[in-house]
Order: C-alpha cells, then sequence, then structure tokens
C-alpha cells in the first residue's frame, strides 16, 4: 500500500467504516510509514481538539430574545 | 396542562418527533425545549458560515422562527434537527450575500486547492499539545485556523466532526452529494491539521 493509497482511506479509518481485511492492510501500512501515522495520529487529534472546544460561545441573552419572538409570533396565531 | 405521552412500543420514533407533534397541537413550550436543544449548534454553524456574530444571532433567531413557521412542511422523513440545520444553512448564505452585495457566496461550489491533499508538514505533535495555551488563546487559534478553509470546507467539518451528524445527513442538510461531503471532509481534516501544525508541533529543538 502507499502513502496515497492510505490516505484516500484516512477518513473512513477515523470513522471507523473500514473492513476487517482493509484495517489490517492499513495497519500493516502504518508499523512501516511514520509520516502516515503522525497524519493519522494529528488528524484524530485535530478533530478531538475541535470538538471538545466551543470556539463560539452562545451570547447571552439570545435565547430570551428569541423566545419573545416567538411568543410575539404566536400572538398572530401559533 | 397534560401531555400526551408517546406511544410505548415506538421505539423507532426519534424524540424530537413528539416535541414537534406537541407544537403542532399548539404547545409553544415544546417549541422551547427544541430551541434549548439545539441553539448552540445553530448559533455555531451560522458563526462558521457568516464570521460575524451579528449575522450569526439574526441568523440563529430568523432560522428558528422560520422552522417554527414551517412546521407544517415538516415531513418527518428526515430528522428535525437535519431540516432545521439546511434553513440555518440557507439563512446564513442569504445573509452573507447581503453583506457581499454581488459576490456569489455559494456552499456547493467546490474549491480546488492542492492544499491538504497531500501533507506537508510531517512533525509529530507534542503531547497534550493544546495545554501550551490558556483556553482564550486555544479558542482564538482554532478560530483563525478554521476561518481559513473555504466555506464550504468548514460547514462540512462542523456538521460531521463538531455536531456528529453523519455524511448523509450532512450531505441532506447542505444539498449536497455524499461524494461531496466526503472529499471536503477529507481535505477539511487534513488542512485543519497542517495548519494546526504549526502551533502543535513538537518542539524538542531536532526542528532546524
Amino acid at each position: 500500500m502507499t502513502c496515497t493509497e492510505f490516505l484516500a482511506q484516512l477518513d473512513d479509518l477515523i470513522d471507523d467504516e473500514v473492513t476487517s481485511q482493509m484495517r489490517s492492510d492499513l495497519q500493516d501500512h502504518l508499523r512501516g510509514c511514520e509520516h502516515c501515522e503522525v497524519t493519522l495520529n494529528t488528524t484524530r487529534k485535530t478533530i478531538e481538539i475541535y470538538r471538545s472546544n466551543e470556539i463560539y460561545e452562545l451570547p447571552s441573552g439570545l435565547r430570551e430574545r428569541l423566545h419573545a419572538a416567538i411568543m410575539e409570533r404566536c400572538k398572530k396565531g401559533c | 396542562m397534560a401531555t400526551i405521552q408517546p406511544i410505548a412500543g415506538e421505539n423507532e420514533q426519534h424524540p424530537d418527533v413528539a416535541l414537534v407533534e406537541r407544537v403542532r397541537g399548539g404547545d409553544v413550550s415544546a417549541y422551547d425545549a427544541l430551541v434549548r436543544k439545539y441553539e448552540r449548534q445553530i448559533f455555531r454553524i451560522a458563526q462558521h458560515i457568516t464570521q460575524n456574530r451579528e449575522d450569526a444571532e439574526d441568523v440563529m433567531q430568523d432560522a428558528f422562527l422560520k422552522a417554527y413557521e414551517k412546521l407544517e412542511q415538516f415531513q418527518g422523513n428526515s430528522k428535525f434537527y437535519t431540516w432545521l440545520v439546511r434553513i440555518a444553512v440557507n439563512e446564513s448564505l442569504m445573509r452573507l450575500r447581503k453583506r457581499r452585495t454581488g459576490k456569489m457566496v455559494s456552499i456547493d461550489e467546490d474549491v480546488e486547492t492542492e492544499e491538504g491533499s497531500v501533507p506537508r508538514d510531517l512533525a509529530d505533535w507534542a503531547p497534550n499539545p493544546e495545554q501550551n495555551y490558556t483556553q482564550s488563546e486555544l479558542a482564538e487559534i482554532l478560530r483563525k485556523t478554521i476561518q481559513g478553509l473555504p466555506p464550504g470546507f468548514r460547514v462540512v467539518f462542523v456538521l460531521r466532526d463538531v455536531d456528529g451528524l453523519s455524511t448523509e445527513e450532512t450531505a441532506e442538510s447542505l444539498g449536497l452529494s455524499v461524494p461531496a461531503v466526503k472529499s471536503r471532509l477529507l481535505r477539511a481534516r487534513l488542512q485543519l491539521r497542517e495548519r494546526l501544525s504549526r502551533y502543535f508541533r513538537r518542539n524538542d529543538g531536532v526542528e532546524k
């Protein structure tokens, strides 16, 4: 397996959507390729960091304004 | 007021469906429950597309109001959230077009970039590299990094990897094909990884 072939399967590997045969082929490649191992690990870490850090906090009061707007709309008939 | 409980045995039904039914029956508090459940995600998506806080606030409000008004049109053959995201994405794009008059903004234009198709920065990262930054420094790095991506990449990444939608749901809410979502997701992930490497690479003096 070449690095390009590995990369083509990277997302499916991360999302756990590969067959067991493919997984074992990918693992064989990883054992001999430090570059792809780094790419896999740091891509996983990238996703994890974005998932666990909220970068846009919900402004305070927004929910209340929305609720008021919905109630206002509701007066015209829900 | 007594509410009708979902019938036991209908385990297949998504809890949102019951809430939607209650709203249709005139129970506004059920809509508040839907708002509370999804407000963060909708605001986040709007921020990622518009990159403007004021616009994102307006989009969130308009999207929830529009969904409320159009609730009769919600068929229930897709998830309520997927349907809501689609409204929010359209509202975000409209807002963006208003701000950039004359300039077309689209989620489905594919951007041909060499960047990200082949990883270049192959240096490993420090263990738990995010711990080298304060929370606000980290948030700034993550914002700056993702803002550098084309809008169509950003939103695919956020829906798939941050919100946890499936590829099919992401495709449905963006009006894209499944292969288009897959191709963008890979490039988005690789580009973000590449850009974050500047901040997170192992700094052990080996690099010259």
